[in-house]
């Protein structure tokens, strides 16, 4: 159960806007009516019961319309990041930053991943590329049903680069595929050395690390070679990236590999 | 923390099984988890018993058949138990490894009436 955030309770509401519309279209989990008690009795007799194989994987639905929409990205030659971190690693500002300086060479779109508010939409708006804000009600992760249905709304351009910024949460989006070209985890030196450590799975998972805040690793603890060490540990394939979105310090690279891309 | 939604897909997986067969009394549901599926197996446990209050589901069993994962090391081959993401392989002390087992998440079979 998602103790923490209670995702995908019955009756939650996932809505999709853009900044500056008032029309917002909503996504609604299907609800079970689970309002009775009732006792657990798991003293049955067994001995007239059938075995059904089922060998189904649980993720299944989700994995295969990551596929489909990994498939339609390929098709357009849309480059799709997911972008995964915990809450203020400064993922939004690594973006806004990021489409100042590339807006006129490459089409970017952004899909912006939050519980509430459209603030991270509007900021990215404000910075030059079509988003939209999926808000995610109680959850704590994106599917691929979401992306679908934003990818159609937002109408991502062909030959452009999507960025999805996730919810920050550095657990339950690293379960769901959204049909990525490359995951991107995002740290920041404000946070610990050990992360990596810590929440192995997202980092198993991502391609791409960028340590973030790196102007403000002289007054904190944070050794960013160990933290790479870690993070090899957990994950070798892993290729980082050291910025400090704030300064602009080794953005360069980190652009130059996102036109790379292309 | 994502177990409750894991939870919910599972019950799907299994309620379109019932309605196929058109059965209505399940005694367990057993499932393949891998043990670096990041799955939380108390978690999982605990999403089950208040997600399955349907009709169908009230009586049935979770049984959860665990994994172990295995990895094989990208410097030498060798084949091995892991428990972590970070263990280094016990013949040469890289960290290299590719988890080929234990991330398995999967709905294996129920016992119905």
């Amino acid at each position: 159960m998602c103790t923490t955030c209670g995702c995908e309770q019955s009756g939650n509401t996932i809505s999709f806007q853009k900044p500056g519309e008032e029309k917002h279209s909503h996504l609604h989990n299907h609800s079970n009516n689970h309002d009775h008690d009732h006792e657990h009795n798991h003293d049955h007799d067994h001995s007239h019961s059938t075995k059904i194989d089922i060998e189904q994987d649980v993720l299944l639905q989700n994995n295969l319309l990551a596929e489909r929409n990994r498939g339609y990205f390929e098709a357009k030659n849309i480059t799709a990041l997911n972008m995964v971190s915990s809450p203020g690693s400064g993922k939004t500002t690594l973006l806004e930053k990021t489409i100042s300086a590339l807006k006129d060479e490459l089409n970017l779109f952004v899909i912006e991943g939050d519980q509430q508010t459209m603030n991270d939409a509007i900021r990215i708006k404000a910075a030059g590329a079509p988003v939209i804000q999926i808000n995610t009600g109680n959850g704590c992760h994106l599917d691929s049903q979401m992306i679908s249905k934003a990818v159609k709304e937002l109408q991502v351009a062909d030959n452009s680069v999507l960025i999805i910024e996730n919810v920050g949460n550095l657990v339950c989006p690293s379960m769901f595929d959204l049909g990525e070209s490359k995951r991107v985890v995002v740290i920041s030196v404000t946070e610990g050395e050990d992360k990596p450590l810590k929440y192995p799975a997202m980092f198993n998972s991502s391609d791409i690390c960028i340590i973030n805040k790196i102007d403000l690793a002289p007054y904190v603890d944070f050794n960013i070679e160990k933290a790479k060490e870690y993070a090899l540990q957990v994950n070798h394939h892993l290729k980082f990236f050291e910025v400090s979105a704030k300064t602009g310090e080794g953005m360069d690279a980190w652009f130059e590999w996102l036109k790379g891309e292309k | 923390m994502h177990e409750f939604s894991i939870i919910t897909n599972i019950i799907e997986i299994v309620e379109e099984k019932l309605k196929q067969l058109n059965a209505n009394i399940v005694h367990d549901v057993e499932m393949d988890v891998g043990e670096m599926a990041g799955i939380d197996f108390d978690a999982l446990d605990f999403a089950w018993q208040h997600a399955t209050k349907s009709a169908l589901l009230k009586d049935a069993k979770l049984v959860v058949n665990k994994i172990e994962a295995r990895a094989k090391c990208e410097g030498c081959s060798h084949e091995f138990i892991i428990n972590d993401f970070y263990t280094p392989c016990p013949k040469c002390g890289i960290f290299k490894n590719d988890i080929f087992q234990g991330k398995e998440l999967k709905v294996k079979a129920i016992n119905i009436d």
